[in-house]
């Protein structure tokens, strides 16, 4: 029987619940120590002088480390698009090496303590002064600044094809949209957290990290020590969704704070710190114009965004990735603009771009089918495409939205709906129904992998991967049970730690295929060795095998991790990955379709009913890949309906860095969530495997907003839809 | 200042200052991780335990003033629960597991000792179905970001009957 395709129960089910799984800031050390980082409160300018007196006193102060006295910091390498190892530095600064302050939050010391209140006592004492220079900090108050982005070879540009504009001036119908989304935060529930200990010029690292050998690559650089000096251990990570991926502050003092006081360090950031030293998700400030004929073929399609980075780093938002490619307009026009500010830098948050840029697309696309008296999914399919609309030469590996549109609209009844906005009630509640494309690329990254068959018919795959709840482990122990037609119980799956085979970063949603390749490979090769070991000892079972040729195990290797094998995996994987990007096409994508009551008299939103039907390629496992659809859909909703960290457009200060005052879906917010899958493999991915991570978080937004114009006749195009917008 | 506490059915002495919470108790100077720090203030539930039966946030109560009582981690608990989480998926990362899972078992004789809750339509019908809405209401101080809200819900319901 094949594992693959079965909801298999989590392997970590059982230390998951009962308190066993140990999280980054779970490791002890004789003689830990605990740290406290504070923060300056000017956007911008120098410190002049920094009083530590107090906070020095505080019984159990082992060290407050300022500018003054950290030991010295080699500079964030400079970003190169073709060195990943290096490229996710959160920000440019180089930590307390000097009195220069770049954002309003930065860390201006660190206190190291017996006992963390101590710790958090101490920092509270402390006090700084400053001299301010003039800081730029007001997102909408710069639109007019902004510039284009520069290209990237390794993210979405923008895109031209015939003149959008004159199109749409010509066309019989239009419309000429603005949206906005505000900056979002992760909100990981766990903490952030670094445990660093130095023995000598080696450094260990308990890190909640989604990117094990950047950190490795990272620190060693920042440190001054051999990479293989550093070993980065992240056996469970307490979520993540893209704000563990890039090094924060948070990390690198706390390595610094163990050399400098010669003692272990923990570092947990509190939840304000997270908020001040480690960056979220960009807002947005949208345009989508669009003009069709009036049967509603799109003859037009336009899409730009200004989203913000900054002096000292934020990476580029791909807003437009998913547009590009959804309708078949005669004319695109796909572009992205920036403004510079000083803050902290944004960085990833699940679904980049795609999560904030179908909001906007896929609002737009309801709200023609509105201006035209159509149903909303038979204008999405009068502009189907076979072909990548831009170009017109790129094939899709694998595009199913027609299926996934008539699957969805069965399982929802969305041909009962009356197409009338405020049409429907029930009691004090306005009834609506909305639907949206979602739509998220995929990609595979270079990995590392060995598995080893032993005598007792045990399997161990070691690879460097990272589990933040995706059951990573579990998946890739299904793909391995059935590579060698083993029981999925004889597999045992090594992650989370750099001393295994180098593993992919869990991003982009890319680890499920990235590792399954390396792992399909390596079975295959170990299948070989056992076939020509059988050829000799004359066959039998695995375990016969081994024990007739009289070796305790036989292991397959993919990839090297020495300092040539790393170069020529990348060699290997960037030519391959330029050249398929021009070939293909590969996504995944989905469709949500989403019910809302709107209390009529308080404009109170709630969600009454979701369904939604999603392409991942190949299903794994079907109950944890449920999972991860619904967990997307629930951190769509609070983007839709909830989520703004507010920063005071004069101060630059983050007003609500807490989880009180920043809100996140809880239980009463999400009713079930109906999920299904095509599961129809993907001939272009390995496995099959499309990626799981992010697809479902876009298109929700739209959902949600094309939901509540149906029951309201109120269309909300800022976000969050709050309830002071609909009344 | 030297205080005493009683976990899991033991008594654990430790010297701790008094601004100390019982989550810093537990997971700095006992060695009791599984209890999880989210906020530090009362925001996100990970810090549930149990104080004489009753769910708490661990992060908004001092040590010293829990002597005396019997609290109840994640790493005390043997419940149905738990296999019930495994197996309807309610958890994805896990770190706010053991929260959810507290939080649970004292949301369930709460509601069986008949606390009405926000969603309860008629106060005097105590020990009303614990339905879907109920549950969802009354676990709401418990957040997962992961969002895997419907499986602690189905994990609930399935050992509430």
């Amino acid at each position: 029987m094949t594992t693959i395709g079965q909801p298999l129960d989590r392997v970590d089910g059982g230390v998951k619940t009962t308190g066993a799984a140990k999280f980054a800031a779970e490791h002890f050390y004789p003689g830990l120590t605990h740290a406290v980082l504070v923060h300056a409160t000017i956007s911008r300018g120098r410190i002049t002088a920094l009083h530590t007196d107090e906070a020095s006193a505080v019984p159990g102060v082992v060290a407050v480390l300022t500018h003054l006295n950290a030991p010295p910091l080699k500079p964030a390498p400079k970003p190169g698009a073709f060195n990943l190892t290096v490229m996710f530095s959160g920000t440019s600064v180089n930590y307390l090496q000097s009195d220069e302050v770049h954002w309003e939050g930065q860390p201006i010391a660190v206190v190291v303590a017996e006992t963390s209140a101590a710790a958090r006592e101490a920092a509270a004492l402390v006090r700084a002064e400053y001299t301010v220079t003039k800081s730029v900090v007001d997102f909408e108050g710069s639109e007019q600044d902004a510039r284009p982005q520069p290209n990237n070879p390794l993210l979405p540009r923008g895109a031209k094809k015939g003149d959008a504009e004159a199109a749409l001036k010509a066309a019989p119908v239009s419309l000429d949209l603005r949206y906005t989304t505000p900056p979002q935060n992760h909100n990981a529930l766990e903490l952030h957290a670094t445990t660093a200990n130095w023995d000598g010029d080696r450094l260990t690292v308990y890190d909640a990290t989604q990117a094990i050998d950047w950190f490795r690559t990272h620190l060693a650089l920042r440190f001054g020590v051999p990479r293989t000096n550093v070993r980065v251990l992240a056996p469970f990570v307490g979520g993540a969704f893209g704000g563990k991926s890039a090094i924060w502050p948070g990390t690198i003092l706390a390595v610094m704070a163990a050399r400098a006081t010669d003692r272990p360090v923990r570092l947990v950031l509190s939840r304000e710190s997270v908020y001040r030293t480690v960056g979220g998700r960009t807002p947005s400030i949208q345009r989508v114009a669009l003009g069709a004929d009036r049967d509603g073929r799109l003859t037009s399609l336009i899409h730009t965004s200004i989203t913000r980075t900054g002096p000292i780093g934020g990476p580029f938002e791909q807003v437009t990735a998913a547009s590009q490619h959804l309708y078949a307009a005669e004319n695109i026009l796909a572009r992205h603009d920036l403004v510079s500010l000083d803050l902290l830098p944004n960085t990833f948050m699940r679904a980049p771009g795609e999560a904030i840029g179908t909001f906007a697309v896929e609002s737009a696309i309801d709200e023609l089918a509105c201006e035209l008296g159509m149903d909303p999914i038979e204008l999405r399919m009068r502009n189907e495409t076979a072909v990548d609309p831009i170009g017109g030469r790129k094939k899709f590996s694998h595009r199913r939205l027609r299926e996934l549109y008539a699957l969805g609209a069965e399982r929802f009844d969305w041909h009962e709906r009356n197409p009338e906005p405020r049409s429907t009630r029930d009691g004090r509640w306005l009834v609506g129904t909305g639907v949206a494309t979602a739509f998220h690329r995929a990609l595979t990254l270079p990995v590392n992998v060995t598995v080893r068959l032993s005598a007792d018919g045990g399997v161990l795959v070691r690879c460097g991967f990272h589990e933040m709840g995706m059951g990573a482990a579990t998946a890739q122990a299904q793909i391995t049970a059935d590579a060698l037609g083993v029981p999925f119980d004889a597999v045992r799956v090594e992650y989370g730690d750099s001393a295994l085979p180098l593993g992919p970063f869990a991003g982009a949603s890319a680890q499920t295929a990235s590792v399954a390749a390396g792992v399909v490979q390596a079975c295959e090769e170990l299948k070989q060795t056992l076939k020509s070991m059988a050829r000799k000892t004359g066959g039998g079972t695995n375990e016969e095998i081994l024990r007739r040729a009289k070796v305790p195990h036989v292991e397959a290797v993919v990839g090297s991790d020495t300092r040539l094998g790393r170069i020529a995996g990348r060699a290997r994987f960037l030519p391959n990955f330029l050249l398929d990007a021009q070939r293909w096409v590969k996504a995944a994508s989905g469709v949500h379709f989403c019910e809302v009551k709107v209390d009529a008299e308080t404009g109170e939103t709630r969600v009454s009913r979701w369904a939604g039907v999603f392409d991942i390629g190949r299903v794994i496992n079907p109950k944890t890949a449920a999972s991860q659809m619904r967990g997307g859909i629930v951190m769509g909703l609070g983007l839709a309906m909830a989520e703004e960290t507010l920063v005071d457009p004069r101060t630059g200060r983050i007003m609500n860095p807490s989880l009180a005052e920043y809100h996140v879906p809880v239980h009463a917010d999400i009713p079930p969530i109906d999920v299904s899958f095509l599961d129809d493999p993907d001939p272009k991915m390995p496995l099959g495997i499309l990626g799981a991570g992010e697809v479902s978080t876009a298109g929700v937004g739209a959902a949600v907003a094309n939901a509540v114009h149906h029951a309201t006749g109120k269309r909300v195009r800022d976000l969050p839809i709050t309830l002071d917008k609909l009344l | 200042m030297e205080i005493e506490l009683r976990i899991n059915g033991s008594a654990r002495r430790l010297d701790v200052s008094p601004q100390v919470s019982l989550l810093d108790a537990l997971r700095e100077y006992l060695g009791l991780t599984g209890t999880k720090k989210g906020c530090d203030q009362g925001a996100c539930g990970a810090c549930t335990v149990l104080a004489d039966g009753r769910r708490i946030n661990a992060c908004l109560a001092l040590a010293v003033q829990y002597q005396g009582r019997e609290i109840t981690t994640i790493e005390g608990v043997d419940h149905p629960l738990q296999e019930a989480f495994v197996r309807t998926d309610g958890f994805q990362c896990g770190y706010c597991t053991p929260g959810q899972i507290c939080s649970a078992i004292g949301m369930l004789a709460e509601h069986k000792d008949g606390a009405p809750s926000a969603a309860t339509e008629h106060l005097a019908a105590t020990g009303g179905e614990l339905d879907d809405e109920e549950i969802r209401e009354r676990m709401s101080g418990n957040l997962c970001r992961c969002g895997a809200y419907n499986g602690i819900v189905s994990a609930i319901k399935e050992v509430a009957k």
